[in-house]
C-alpha cells in the first residue's frame, strides 16, 4: 500500500478509537461521578416512589457497563433514545435543528475562511507596519471577548440602534432561502468575528516562518515583487499549517454556535442543548454532547488528513 | 529595566479590578439584592450606572458581580495550577507508563470542546460555586498539564537533575527542587492566559445560566438579566460585557509583556 494511504489510514482508525473513548467519557464517566443520578435529576424533595421509577426508566438498576453498550448500540443504529422532560423521540427532534445549527456555521465558515487568509496574507505583507498592527489590534481584542459579548455588542448596534437587521433569528420550515439568510445574518457576523481572529493570527504566524526560509530570500533577490513572493513561494508552502489552522478554528465553531444560538434564540443544537443542561434531561445532554464531540473530533482528523496529503516529502516516496 | 506602556495600563487596571473585588463592600454604595429604584431607571447621581432589570443599583452588582467572577476564576485558575504542573512535572520525572497514562488520558479529555463537557457535567451534578470551580479547574489542568510536562521534559535531560537523580534524591526534591524553579517563568505568563481563560468560561456559563446562580451576581450572569433590554435600546447588558472585555485585555497586555521577557516557550492559547 502507498505510504500516504497507510498513514491517513492510521490517522482515520486512530480518530474513531478515540470517539469511542469519548462516548465512554460521556456516558461512564457521568456515571461514575459521586451522587446519586436519580436524585440530582428530580431534586431534594422528591419522593421515593419517583425516585425508584425514574431509576427503572433510565435503567439505573442495571450495571452501567450494560447501559452503556445498549446506549452505543442505539447510537450506532440511529436511536437516541428518549427525552426524559418531555417523552419525545431525541432523533427526530435534533434532525431539524442539526440542519439549521449547519446553516448558520456553514455560513459562517464560508464567508470567515478566505476572509481570514486573506487578511493573514495581509498582515504577513506589511508584516511590522500599520496595516499589520491596525489587523493585529483588532484581532487582539475579539480575541479576549466571550462569544456572548460579541454577540450583544453587535446586536446592540446592528439591530436596535441602527436597525440594520433582525435582532432575533427566526427560522422555519418552508422558508425562502433569500429570507433564511437575512434571518441568520446577525449570528453569521458574531460567529465570524470570533472565528477570524484566531484565524488570521495563526495564519499570519504561518507565513511569517515560511517567510524565513532561504528560498524566499532567493526569489526577493531575483527581484520578485513582495507579493508575488508571498504568493508563489511562501503561500503554497505554508499549506499546510493554514489548513491545519482553518481546521482547528472551524472546531471552535463547535464552543461558537452554542452560545450565539443562545444569544439570537435560534433554534439549532445548542439552544437544544443548553435548554435541556437546565433541565436536567440527561439523555438529551449525552447525545446532543457526543454529537457536538463527534464533529469536533472529525475537523480535528480532516486537519490531520490534508496536512499528510499536503506534505510532498510523503506524497513522492524514495 | 523599562516596563512598557501598554502593561502598565494593563497592571493599572487588573489591580483596580482586584482592589475592588476584594473591598466590594466598602465601596458598593448599595446592597447586592436590595431593590432601590424602577426597573432600568437611566444612570443618574445616585445610581451612577442605572438600575437592573428589577430595579438594583447596577454598580452596586457590578462590583459585587466582579467579586464573585474573580474569585471563581482565581480559585479554577489555581487549583489548575496547582494539579497540572504537579501532575506534568511527575509525568515528565517518572517517564515511562505513568508518563504514558496521564499524557492519553488528557488528550482524551481534550478530545471534548471543554464547554460541552462541561455542561453535560452539570447536568448532573448540583451547580454550586464549589462544583463550579471543580469542574473548571480540572478541566483546565489539561492545558497546564501539557506546557508544564512539555517544559520539564527539556529540564529533565539537563545534568544538574541528572546529578540530583544520582545523589539518590526523591522525586519531590526533584520536582520541586530541581525542576519548578527552572520551569517558573514559562508558567507565570501561561498565568495570565489561563485565568482570562476561567473568566471567560465563568461568564459563558453563567450566561447561559448553569453558571453562578440568581441573587448572587457576577458579571455573566447580569448580562443574561439585562440582555432582554437590549431590544428596547436600553444598554445596561453591555456594561458587564464591558468589565469583562477590559479585565480580560489588561490581563492580556500583562502577560503578552511577561511572555515577551521570557525565552522560547511554546504555550496554547484560547
Amino acid at each position: 500500500m502507498h505510504p500516504v494511504l497507510t498513514l491517513v489510514v492510521q490517522r482515520i482508525a486512530l480518530g474513531l478509537l478515540l470517539l469511542l473513548a469519548v462516548s465512554a467519557v460521556i456516558f461512564l464517566g457521568v456515571a461514575a461521578l459521586p451522587g446519586d443520578t436519580a436524585q440530582a435529576i428530580l431534586g431534594q424533595s422528591a419522593t421515593p416512589q419517583a425516585l425508584a421509577n425514574l431509576r427503572i426508566e433510565m435503567g439505573l438498576d442495571q450495571p452501567a457497563l450494560t447501559r452503556y453498550f445498549n446506549w452505543l448500540g442505539g447510537i450506532l443504529t440511529g436511536d437516541l433514545g428518549t427525552s426524559l422532560s418531555n417523552r419525545t423521540d431525541i432523533a427526530a427532534a435534533i434532525s431539524q435543528r442539526l440542519g439549521n445549527t449547519l446553516f448558520l456555521a456553514g455560513w459562517a465558515a464560508v464567508i470567515s475562511v478566505p476572509l481570514a487568509i486573506l487578511l493573514g496574507l495581509v498582515a504577513a505583507r506589511y508584516n511590522g507596519r500599520w496595516p499589520d498592527k491596525l489587523i493585529s489590534g483588532v484581532t487582539l481584542s475579539t480575541i479576549s471577548l466571550p462569544e456572548f459579548v460579541v454577540g450583544y455588542i453587535v446586536l446592540y448596534f446592528l439591530a436596535v440602534k441602527w436597525q440594520l437587521f433582525p435582532s432575533v433569528a427566526m427560522v422555519f420550515p418552508g422558508m425562502g432561502m433569500m429570507e433564511r439568510l437575512n434571518a441568520v445574518i446577525l449570528p453569521v457576523i458574531v460567529l465570524v468575528l470570533v472565528v477570524l481572529a484566531h484565524m488570521m493570527r495563526m495564519t499570519r504566524a504561518a507565513i511569517l516562518n515560511v517567510m524565513q526560509s532561504a528560498y524566499i530570500e532567493t526569489a526577493e533577490l531575483k527581484g520578485l515583487s513582495p507579493m508575488q513572493v508571498i504568493w508563489r513561494h511562501a503561500f503554497p508552502n505554508a499549506i499546510a499549517p493554514v489548513v491545519n489552522v482553518v481546521m482547528l478554528n472551524l472546531a471552535y465553531l463547535v464552543v461558537g454556535v452554542v452560545v450565539v444560538e443562545v444569544v439570537f434564540v435560534y433554534p439549532g443544537m445548542g439552544q437544544y442543548l443548553v435548554d435541556h443542561v437546565a433541565k436536567r434531561d440527561l439523555p438529551v445532554v449525552q447525545a446532543v454532547g457526543l454529537i457536538f464531540a463527534a464533529v469536533y473530533i472529525g475537523l480535528n482528523i480532516m486537519a490531520d488528513v490534508i496536512s499528510i496529503l499536503a506534505n510532498p516529502r510523503l506524497r513522492h516516496p524514495k | 529595566m523599562r516596563i512598557p506602556i501598554s502593561a502598565l495600563i494593563g497592571m493599572f487596571f487588573t489591580a483596580a479590578f482586584f482592589l475592588a473585588a476584594i473591598f466590594a463592600p466598602l465601596i458598593a454604595p448599595f446592597g447586592m439584592a436590595e431593590i432601590v429604584g424602577g426597573v432600568w431607571d437611566p444612570a443618574s447621581g445616585t445610581h451612577w450606572f442605572g438600575t437592573d432589570a428589577i430595579g438594583r443599583d447596577l454598580l452596586s452588582r457590578m462590583i459585587y458581580g466582579g467579586q464573585t467572577t474573580i474569585f471563581v476564576a482565581s480559585a479554577a485558575t489555581m487549583l489548575s495550577f496547582t494539579l497540572g504542573s504537579v501532575l506534568g512535572f511527575s509525568a515528565a520525572v517518572a517517564g515511562g507508563w505513568v508518563d504514558q497514562g496521564l499524557s492519553r488520558m488528557v488528550d482524551l479529555v481534550m478530545a471534548i470542546p471543554a464547554l460541552i463537557l462541561a455542561l453535560v457535567i452539570l447536568s448532573v451534578l448540583p451547580v454550586t460555586l464549589t462544583v463550579l470551580i471543580l469542574v473548571m479547574g480540572l478541566l483546565d489542568a489539561t492545558r497546564v498539564f501539557r506546557l508544564a510536562r512539555a517544559v520539564a521534559v527539556d529540564i529533565t535531560v539537563m545534568d544538574y537533575v541528572e546529578a540530583a537523580r544520582l545523589r539518590g534524591e526523591g522525586w519531590a526534591w526533584i520536582i520541586f527542587r530541581e525542576i519548578l524553579p527552572n520551569a517558573l517563568s514559562p508558567l507565570v505568563a501561561e498565568l495570565g492566559l489561563r485565568f482570562i481563560f476561567a473568566v471567560l468560561f465563568i461568564s459563558t456559563l453563567s450566561f447561559l445560566g448553569l453558571g453562578v446562580q440568581p441573587p448572587l451576581a457576577d458579571w455573566g450572569g447580569i448580562v443574561k438579566e439585562n440582555s432582554s433590554g437590549l431590544v428596547y435600546g436600553i444598554p445596561a447588558a453591555l456594561i458587564p460585557a464591558f468589565a469583562i472585555a477590559v479585565l480580560a485585555i489588561s490581563v492580556n497586555m500583562v502577560a503578552d509583556w511577561v511572555l515577551s521577557r521570557t525565552t522560547s516557550l511554546k504555550g496554547g492559547r484560547g
